[in-house]
């Protein structure tokens, strides 16, 4: 039998799926094998039935601190993303297209930068936001903000980039629209898929990250998990795993309710132009 | 299926009841004017002072080659670009500082403008809730305007789901809904096939009749705008070279831009003395008086016969059209010249003929050498 696709066969198939999948899920077990390591090699539970130990409330409490000045950064900077990258973005693409690769080199700019040196560059900034703003966990979205630009832009840019953004904006406008209505009910919609990418990939950025957050001194989860591991690696590996299972989740949520907030799109024989 | 666009037009022209109630909705249309526009783009200046009056419920092409400013001047009149000086007033108003949103206009676009996230009833219902008509009576007013473009069965679908066609019915349907004052077309059918181009054309010339819809209309298409305008603005550099009926440019062109881009043309030399011009022979009166001299004439293909005496010449092409034959004559002078004739009267490649120039007046330039 020949086959005239270019594409693999069934056993290569599945080895690439078995080797990427070795990737991903070696290290997640070796962390589930790790917590379930007992005295002298046994397997047991106790690591992980002492997490709801009420007698252990005491020493797990920066993880469900951190966990929540994580969710709360998690939605400042997807609001960073939506409100304020998204719009100037169309704003560009409108009006300033000649700003567009200017534009582009500084949003891609934070890739090249370790977050040691941004923290650097960051620390006299925070001096200044925390006399002005305080100093609540919530203000290292800023810095978040500017971490997850590079992986924003890209979601969004290719998406504008496959839509005709003057035309339909200019429609609208000429049905009398103003700019919210063309924003929201317009370019919104159709911007769906680049802005659900750019806020999932902010959301496992923000719950990922820990050099900035350690550096300046704030407790998110990832400093959070930090300092547990000192008391207790077994725990603190074990509320890696949860953390990682959350995001998971939270990601699928996210994902999901963006499918549901657009109408499905019925489909139907394209109609043919007969004549 | 039914496909809108199989049914004959006439029938549809039918369908269309007289109680639609877009019809006679807005009584007469709006005027519109230009007093002296000016368009920079950087150092570009791309509009020279546009001055064009478009009466009430009037279609007035805007025709010319790319980058004669066409774009451009319906852009400003559309409040997407702002003019760098005149006056642009619609019924009368001056609306240079009213954006496009509040100037009560209906545009179809070259492209493709649906909302591709909105089904087809729902992009053409798009103008009324911006103007806070919703539910039932949006409904029942896109339908009408559906209907108008003889689309409403499609009302359901998406707009990936219809042809180009479609979509720009679509789009004018959605144009209409809100029965603005002024219809604004931007080259809406260049990119269609060209039967559905012809088809469209004539609606739209049909419906802007039908509602009394003062339009603009925007094309490079010279036999769009000879077909449905009730006038047409020549532009050429930013400016307009003239403005007349379709029969005033076609057989009277002021200038020698006119006549080379309205209808084909023989371009050949003479020599113009005392109101009338010398061609290969022939003495043909003018259209505007021209200076004595060398010149260069427009000779239309449907002014040239096959005749028993004349210019001789050979045939280079005869190509059958249809209705007439076209051919190529190159005359003993060298001289190349097209002319229209009956398809009864056959001529081969290579085929000597004689030819005349019929008794009309004829547009010139200045020799161009």
């Amino acid at each position: 039998m020949s086959r005239h696709q270019l594409a693999p066969r069934p056993a290569v198939r599945w080895t690439i799926v078995i080797v990427v999948g070795a990737i991903f899920l070696v290290p997640i077990a070796s962390m589930m094998g790790f917590t379930l390591r007992g005295v002298n090699g046994a397997l047991t539970l106790d690591h992980w039935t002492g997490i709801g130990d009420p007698a252990n409330v005491g020493a797990y409490r920066p993880i469900w601190t951190g966990l929540g000045n994580s969710l709360v950064l998690a939605v400042v900077t997807v609001g960073i993303v939506l409100l304020l990258l998204a719009p100037t973005m169309v704003l560009i693409t409108l009006r300033y297209p000649r700003l567009r690769r200017p534009f582009e080199f500084l949003c891609l700019l934070p890739i090249s930068i370790p977050a040691i040196v941004l923290v650097v560059g960051l620390s006299p900034v925070y001096l200044t936001i925390g006399r002005s703003v305080g100093t609540g966990a919530w203000t290292l979205a800023f810095a978040y903000g500017v971490t997850v630009l590079p992986f924003a832009y890209r979601a969004i840019q290719s998406n504008l980039d496959a839509i005709d953004v003057k035309t339909l904006a200019e429609a609208a406008r000429s049905l009398g629209a103003g700019w919210t209505n063309v924003l929201l009910r317009v370019l919104a919609p159709n911007l769906r898929v680049g802005l659900m990418a750019a806020s999932l990939i902010s959301v496992a950025v923000v719950l990922g990250e820990f050099t900035i957050a350690s550096l300046l001194n704030r407790q998110n989860l990832q400093t959070a998990l930090f300092v547990v591991s000192k008391q207790d690696p077994y725990v603190a590996v074990a509320f890696a795993l949860l953390a990682l299972l959350f995001a998971f989740l939270l990601l699928l949520a996210i994902g999901r309710v963006g499918r549901v907030a657009i109408r499905p799109v019925r489909r139907r024989a394209r109609i043919k132009e007969t004549s | 299926m039914t496909d809108a666009l199989s049914a004959p037009v006439t029938d549809r022209a039918a369908a269309i009841t007289g109680d639609n109630p877009l019809v006679g909705a807005r009584g007469e249309g709006a005027a519109v004017q230009f007093e002296g526009v000016v368009k920079d783009y950087g150092t570009n200046r791309v509009l020279h002072g546009v001055d064009l009056d478009v009466r009430p419920g009037e279609l007035v092409s805007l025709l010319g080659p790319s980058g004669c400013g066409k774009t451009t001047a319906l852009r400003v009149l559309a409040g997407l670009e702002q003019a760098n000086g005149g006056i642009v007033r619609i019924g009368g108003r001056d609306v240079s500082n009213v954006p496009t949103n509040k100037r009560d206009i209906g545009m179809v676009f070259q492209s493709y403008s649906l909302f591709p996230h909105l089904t087809v009833l729902r992009n053409t219902a798009f103008g009324l809730n911006m103007r806070r008509v919703a539910g039932r009576e949006a409904a029942r007013r896109a339908n009408a305007a559906l209907e108008l473009v003889g689309l409403e069965e499609l009302a359901d679908r998406y707009p990936h789901q219809l042809s180009g066609g479609q979509q720009q019915r679509v789009a004018l349907a959605r144009a209409l809904v809100t029965e603005p004052r002024v219809l604004l077309l931007d080259e809406p059918l260049s990119a269609l096939d060209a039967k559905v181009r012809v088809q469209l054309r004539d609606e739209i010339r049909r419906i802007q009749l039908r509602l009394g819809i003062t339009t603009v209309f925007v094309t490079h298409d010279q036999e769009e705008a000879l077909a449905i305008s009730d006038r047409i603005a020549v532009m050429h550099k930013g400016g307009i070279e003239q403005i007349g009926t379709p029969d005033e440019l076609y057989l009277r062109p002021a200038s020698a831009v006119v006549a080379d881009f309205v209808g084909l043309s023989s371009v050949l030399p003479g020599r113009a003395g005392g109101g009338r011009v010398d061609v290969l022979g022939f003495s043909l009166p003018l259209i505007t008086p021209a200076p004595d001299g060398p010149v260069e004439a427009y000779i239309r293909p449907e002014n040239v016969r096959l005749a028993d005496q004349g210019v001789s010449g050979t045939v280079l092409e005869s190509t059958f059209l249809g209705s007439h034959r076209r051919t190529r004559v190159r005359t003993e002078s060298g001289m190349t010249l097209a002319l229209q004739h009956s398809v009864g009267e056959r001529v081969e490649f290579g085929q000597v003929v004689t030819v005349a120039i019929d008794d009309v007046p004829v547009a010139v330039r200045p020799p161009t050498d």
